[in-house]
């Protein structure tokens, strides 16, 4: 008969070989990658031996590290906007919306069943020379000819990108604004607060936790972006995930990608210790 | 005599947030009509004014074989990781709450960890794990691929179930002579069907619409999202693309809604 101790093994090992054989170890074959010397494809079991020459050529790369930077840029505005408009959403949802509130989260999440492509096809149709926007100045007679500018830049890809992310950025928030006790907010106002410094005072710091989750969840996946870039934003707009994607397609150089990578996992894990001390990701990761 | 005060959270905000919020709201909807309109339009180029009303689109999506079959493979490669992402969220959630035992928090840090690195580091990682086993890219690779990065919305989302379940009725169980295994079967996996299904069906949904990791990991065979990727700088084609889209979105929404559902009648 197997017991409660016996039946451990086969619940904990198969998820532990799992996670470690598709989780742990390609992300060490990285770390192996970008040891290596030399350049293009390389045979993995070609004899090696470590050098840090390639971390030396990406940092020793103006172009990379401006890269880099920007992308970090983007991704802070991005999780910024994103985080700055849904909380308004979760806000309107926690205290306004009422019995409805349900309804109207499911309304706010219904366009992210939609293929992740096509919503972002469809912001290149809103934005292009013939698309929606400027169609619509040119049928006013507000404009002679179509701006240009609203596709294949940087601005269009922060645009797309917030767009994608604020129904995603409001779940977070929503959750913590729920569970508020709304005693907190009857002891204040009956000792005396006025609106502005309940909100302030009580659910701006409840919520805290719940905002910096969001902008965390929303930073990690587009500091990596490279597809969104690809689609608009044109030669202006591409990011630092679309030359380590581009070492790996069409200009073949697997070292030096393995050590971009590298630098953005190390970046991004930084990222996530800065944000577990402040309280954020604590509840998702322990 | 005390003013009336309004009851907490009732009163003016300098943004008018009702707006805001429906302002939002026409803004994630305003795309998806646009190609939703597009797919019935006659013309094959995507600019106003409309040039009349055409359900050829959608006839020529049953036609083109490499759609419905890039299709189809987003189908087998969803459905595998799905299960895959969701056995492995359940392992993980009865041993880390129902036991204590060495390397438990780690158990618990790994399975959430997929969650903060980036799709291209995770899809470089892959990419170098299947060249080092020597194993082709092909729809497999893309499933374990989507396995992994579906395991922390599994393991969440059954977390939060179980964390709610009495461990009271296991305990009656095994004092009734049942195995502890017979105990999960029989006792714990009923409790936790729809949350079971709920977390399979938001891992579905990853996968089915992910694309910055599959790019990486496909062989010549691809998935839907790869396969649109592809497509998309073939203008005149793009008709048929949408009446595809719109038909999925359909399938999508549906099953988004089945999810939320279930979701919602757990709590």
């Amino acid at each position: 008969m197997l017991g409660r101790r016996g039946t451990l093994k086969f619940l904990a090992v198969p998820a532990f070989a799992w996670l470690v054989l598709f989780f742990f170890v390609p992300l060490v074959l990285i770390a192996v990658f970008s040891l290596r010397e030399g350049s293009g494809v390389v045979a993995p079991d070609a004899p090696w031996s470590p050098s840090l020459e390639q971390y030396g050529e990406v940092l020793g790369t103006p172009a990379f590290m401006r890269l880099l930077g920007v992308s970090v840029l983007m991704a802070l505005v991005i999780a910024g906007c994103a985080t700055l408009l849904a909380f308004p959403v979760a806000y309107f949802l926690t205290f306004r919306a009422g019995s409805r509130a349900p309804l109207y989260l499911t309304l706010l999440l219904v366009p992210f069943a939609v293929s992740y492509l096509l919503r972002v096809m469809a912001w290149k149709l809103m934005l292009g020379p013939e698309g929606g926007i400027n169609s619509g100045l040119l049928a006013l007679g507000l404009t002679d000819e179509p701006i240009g500018l609203l596709l294949y830049s940087r601005p269009a890809v922060i645009i797309t990108l917030v767009y994608v992310w604020v129904p995603f950025a409001t779940l977070p928030i929503y959750a913590a604004m729920q569970r508020i006790d709304r005693a907190h907010l009857e002891a204040a106002a009956d000792l005396g607060a006025p609106p502005w410094a309940r909100f302030w005072r009580v659910t701006v710091p409840l919520t805290l936790p719940g905002a910096i989750a969001t902008f965390f969840m929303v930073f990690i996946p587009t500091v990596g972006e490279y597809v969104t870039p690809s689609l608009v934003g044109g030669s202006d707009g591409i990011m630092y995930g679309n030359i380590i994607q581009g070492f790996f397609t069409r200009s073949a150089n697997w070292p030096v990608g393995s050590a971009m990578a590298m630098i953005m996992l190390a970046l991004t894990l930084s990222v996530v210790i800065v944000g577990v001390r402040l309280g954020g990701l604590r509840r998702l990761t322990a | 005599m005390t003013a009336r005060r309004a009851p907490i959270g009732v009163g003016r905000t300098p943004i008018p947030l009702r707006a805001l919020y429906l302002g939002i709201l026409a803004l994630l909807y305003l795309p998806i009509l646009i190609l939703f309109v597009f797919s019935f339009n006659a013309g094959t180029t995507l600019s106003f004014p409309l040039s009349g009303f055409t359900l050829d689109w959608y006839a020529a999506v049953v036609g083109n074989a490499p759609l419905l079959n890039a299709a189809r493979n987003s189908l087998v490669v969803a459905v595998g990781s799905a299960s895959a992402a969701t056995l492995i969220g359940c392992l993980v959630a009865v041993a880390v709450l129902r036991f204590d035992f060495r390397g438990r928090r780690l158990l618990l840090a790994m399975a959430g960890l997929p969650l903060v690195v980036p799709f291209v580091v995770m899809g470089v990682a892959f990419f170098l794990l299947f060249v080092a086993l020597d194993l082709p890219r092909s729809l497999l690779t893309v499933a374990v691929g989507h396995s992994v990065i579906a395991i922390p919305y599994a393991t969440l989302i059954v977390l939060a179930r179980l964390g709610g379940l009495d461990p009271a009725l296991e305990d009656a169980a095994m004092d009734l002579g049942a195995t502890y295994p017979a105990t999960l079967r029989r006792v714990v996996l009923p409790l936790m069907g729809p949350s079971l299904l709920s977390a399979w069906l938001t891992c579905f949904i990853v996968s089915f619409d992910e694309i910055a990791l599959a790019i990486f990991l496909v062989g010549g065979d691809p998935t839907f999202p790869v396969f649109l990727y592809g497509q998309l700088r073939f203008a005149q084609r793009l008709p048929i693309l949408l009446a595809m889209a719109v038909l999925l979105m359909v399938g999508t929404v549906a099953l988004t809604l089945i999810a939320l559902h279930l979701r919602g009648r757990d709590r």
